[in-house]
């Protein structure tokens, strides 16, 4: 009766009572969603075969999947924490320093930094090891003492990256152990093992985002954490573990390329966390949290990399290929936009 | 009651009239051929329930929004457009229940907010900056230090600043939105003190205010809003508190179906025992049982603690004193995940707010209380949530193509649904309702409290913490809050009257 404003709203709508045809319509466009970057992926690799014959190689097209998956990883981790409405910049520093830490303990002493504290065995659980003590440390400041992610997580780079530099004075760790090379060097059934564990981990994220009581947490927390904590969700808890999955993931990206490049530069991952937040926004993850999925990320970043092999085939200047980069992430920003029909945020 | 009315020259032109206003937001009307006529030297009580259209007249008033039709006049001339914000200030001010006070700047700044003196090189002069402000409190008699920091006022010093700062403006009327709302009873008093002060020099107020008592303290007229509509106005020394809270509840409407709710059947276990609660500031001594099977009601209007002390049962709130137990057990307090395993449902107050996750689909918004039972090992069975979804979607009669549709595109209503399919997922033992038919048609509003009715009819003990009468009225009994205390025990059957006037703090026989 009085109370609310009188409401000629919803129910005049409810006119003849909608047949209970459930599913469907809606459910395929949500898919197609999905799919958006498909089309685009499929344009580039027909240009890409009439810029140059090789582009369509499976030797081209294995260094294209070899060259992304340690940056895929990042972009995995990266969508795991937008969809729960956080953002981690960190993730590009923890992917050098991670194996760094594990370089500077195993490599022997004389070659470079190296203080050969542990053997190399020990190398693949640091590199591990210290991604999760980057991600606890991120969680502490974000979750528990209620600090903005974005300059968290920003300072969090920037001290990362100077460790990095400190312990291996500027200079890059050589002769890693055998352990940290596995990985990036394997081949497994004439595929590198690094585009296994990539595909297997972006299986495994579609999976947890799509099909897990986990998942649909971080949906939930990055759509309305009120209406989560309501729910009874423990949005503290499950963002602990996102942004520990996070940085351990990106500690594994980070050893997949020591070992294929079998060293460990001061600077790796310089720069790498915007293209990965590029490749999650093309792909459709939103920066405000709750939108998105793994499969779309997937899709984004490996569109940029085919842009960028095209671009190399193509033979444009190494020294022009920064300045196109952006470009062309600014160009598919605008056609997903297009496509997408929503403003992204 | 004040003694004012000299010097009122009935030939003087209102200082603010607005006629005919009608205001539409969306398909929703706010004011409806609404109109007020306010003028000089009164001090006019404004009154009506949530929704009555108050706050939308207080922002046609100050010109925060043009009506659909109608006119607002100052002194007899029409108001200034809307862009020219330096005209309505001259005319009239608003000091809102919320403070317009920034906390980090001085008194001064605050009082002279881009009213700067300028020294030669067009820089700031304090000095002369202080001084005006200054002699501005000593105007109207305000005692505050002009160079503390506004966060450090108390609540009434930062009002008597806003008072102040309205009238530098040059203002001499003045709205009140609630002004009492944070204050003790001390500060209430000084309050008033200074607007009696005021009126002495010719202010006029327009006053609004949940607490009746005041208006009959301070008011010479009042008028009074009832859903969108002008329902009367009159002098408040002719008109007893009896027929004011009458104009303001109107007719009692009932639904179409009378409730007859079955008592319990002989004497139930106790569901929900809540003993003792207190939070500092908001409610103290709250004690009260429920029943499986029973449903009770938590009255009370805005502020009244009612909604805290729902939130604290479902643990949205860790209470500072007191317990909580549910069917036996006692969950740790201020864990909302412990208190949905005790076997709590809830429906929180603000759908939006807390209630729905927009951009996610019916299916995950209804299960999300319950993964466990969507699958093993933190796996979720999309198939098995479709069905628990459509069972519930069946169960609400929810219109929808199906379950996969976001909730952003449902009605109000259907949304509302929503939220209650999902607390009822979890089969709850004590379902907990904030204002659960809050912006809902009457269609649906209907619906939902039957819903409620039936659940607690299956054994369900039922908590309804709302200020609408409909959601009340299912209540085997409503318990008052005031001032975060309960102050009554109302037994199915209350008096529509007895119960606004218990929840607005008085009794009608007094």
């Amino acid at each position: 009766m009085p109370e609310t404003l009188s409401v000629v709203t919803d129910g005049s709508t409810a006119v003849a009572e909608a047949s209970p045809r459930r599913s469907t319509g809606k459910l395929v466009i949500a898919r197609l969603r999905d799919l958006a970057l498909v089309p685009a992926i499929a344009l580039i690799a027909v240009i890409g075969q009439i810029v140059n014959p090789v582009f369509l190689q499976p030797d081209n097209l294995i260094n294209i999947a070899q060259t992304m998956s340690e940056v895929a990883l990042l972009v995995l981790a990266q969508t795991i924490v937008l969809v729960a409405g956080k953002m981690d910049l960190s993730l590009e520093s923890t992917f050098g320093l991670a194996p760094g830490v594990a370089a500077w303990m195993t490599v022997a002493v004389g070659a470079g930094h190296g203080t050969g504290l542990l053997s190399g065995a020990w190398s693949i659980p640091i590199t591990l090891l210290v991604g999760a003590l980057i991600g606890i440390a991120n969680a502490a400041l974000i979750v528990r003492f209620g600090l903005h992610g974005f300059i968290v997580t920003l300072g969090m780079l920037i001290v990362l990256r100077g460790l990095l530099t400190g312990i291996s004075g500027g200079q890059t760790f050589f002769n890693l152990p055998e352990s940290m090379m596995y990985l990036g060097t394997a081949i497994w059934l004439g595929v590198p093992a690094s585009i296994w564990v990539c595909v297997a981990l972006f299986a495994a994220g579609i999976v947890l985002l799509g099909y897990t009581g986990f998942g649909r947490s971080l949906y939930a927390i990055g759509g309305n954490v009120d209406a989560a904590k309501a729910a009874g969700i423990r949005t503290d808890r499950v963002l602990w573990a996102a942004l520990i999955g996070a940085s351990v993931l990106a500690a594994l990206g980070g050893l997949l390329l020591s070992g294929r490049l079998a060293s460990v530069a001061a600077s790796q991952g310089n720069g790498a966390i915007f293209t990965v937040f590029a490749a999650a926004v093309i792909g459709g993850v939103s920066l405000n949290g709750g939108k998105g999925t793994m499969f779309g990320a997937f899709t984004g970043i490996l569109l940029l990399f085919m842009i960028q092999n095209v671009l190399t085939l193509a033979g444009v200047p190494a020294q022009w290929i920064g300045a196109l980069n952006g470009a062309i992430i600014l160009i598919a920003l605008v056609v997903s936009r297009i496509t997408g029909g929503k403003a992204q945020e | 009651m004040s003694g004012n009315e000299g010097g009122r020259v009935p030939s003087d032109p209102p200082v603010a009239e607005a006629t005919d206003i009608t205001k539409r937001f969306g398909s929703t009307v706010a004011l409806d051929g609404a109109r007020i006529r306010v003028l000089p030297g009164q001090t006019h009580a404004l009154v009506g329930r949530n929704g009555a259209g108050k706050s939308t007249l207080v922002s046609i008033l100050t010109g925060l929004q043009a009506p659909d039709t109608g006119r607002v006049l100052f002194a007899g001339a029409a108001a200034p457009r809307l862009s020219d914000r330096d005209a309505w200030r001259r005319h009239v001010a608003c000091v809102y229940q919320k403070s317009t006070i920034i906390p980090q700047l001085t008194v001064v700044e605050n009082l002279l907010l881009n009213r700067y003196d300028r020294g030669r090189l067009g820089l700031i002069s304090w000095r002369s900056l202080r001084q005006r402000a200054r002699d501005l409190l000593a105007v109207w008699s305000v005692d505050v230090d002009v160079e503390a920091k506004a966060k450090d006022l108390s609540v009434e010093q930062r009002q008597f600043v806003e008072i102040a700062r309205a009238l530098s403006f040059g203002a001499r009327f003045i709205i009140l939105d609630e002004p009492t709302a944070q204050l003790d009873a001390g500060a209430i008093a000084r309050l008033f003190g200074h607007i009696r002060d005021l009126q002495a020099q010719g202010v006029t107020f327009l006053y609004i205010s949940h607490h009746l008592q005041e208006i009959y303290e301070i008011c010479d007229v009042v008028t009074v809003f009832r859903d969108a509509h002008h329902i009367l106005t009159a002098p408040v020394a002719d008109l007893p508190r009896g027929e004011l809270v009458a104009a303001m509840t109107g007719e009692a409407t009932t639904l179409d179906a009378p409730r007859s709710r079955v008592a319990p059947a002989g004497d139930p276990d106790v569901v929900l025992d809540v003993a003792g609660l207190r939070f500092d500031g908001v409610f103290e001594d709250i004690s009260f049982q429920v029943r499986a099977g029973e449903i009770i009601g938590l009255a009370g209007a805005g502020g009244s603690g009612k909604t805290e002390v729902a939130e604290t049962v479902v643990g949205l709130r860790t209470p500072h004193a007191g317990a909580i137990t549910v069917d036996g057990h006692t969950p740790r307090p201020g864990h909302v995940a412990a208190a949905l395993a005790a076997g709590v449902g809830f429906v929180p107050q603000d759908r939006h707010h807390q209630g729905l996750i927009a951009g996610m689909s019916i299916a995950d918004n209804t299960t999300m209380t319950i993964p466990e039972r969507l699958g093993a090992a933190g796996f979720l069975s999309t198939r098995r949530r479709d069905a628990v979804a459509n069972t519930l979607i069946d169960a609400l009669a929810i219109k929808t193509p199906g379950p996969d549709l976001p909730v952003s595109g449902l009605s109000g209503g259907n949304q509302q649904k929503v939220v209650m399919a999902r607390a009822l997922a979890s089969d709850p033992k004590v379902l907990v309702l904030i204002t659960p038919t809050a912006g809902v048609d009457v269609r649906s509003k209907e619906f939902l409290l039957d819903k409620v009715d039936r659940v607690a009819s299956a054994g369900t003990a039922v908590i309804v913490a709302s200020d609408e009468l409909d959601d009340l009225r299912i209540c085997d009994r409503v318990l008052v809050i005031f001032q975060g205390r309960i102050v009554a025990d109302m037994p199915s059957g209350w008096h529509d009257h007895d119960l606004v006037a218990a929840m607005e703090g008085l009794t009608v026989d007094a």
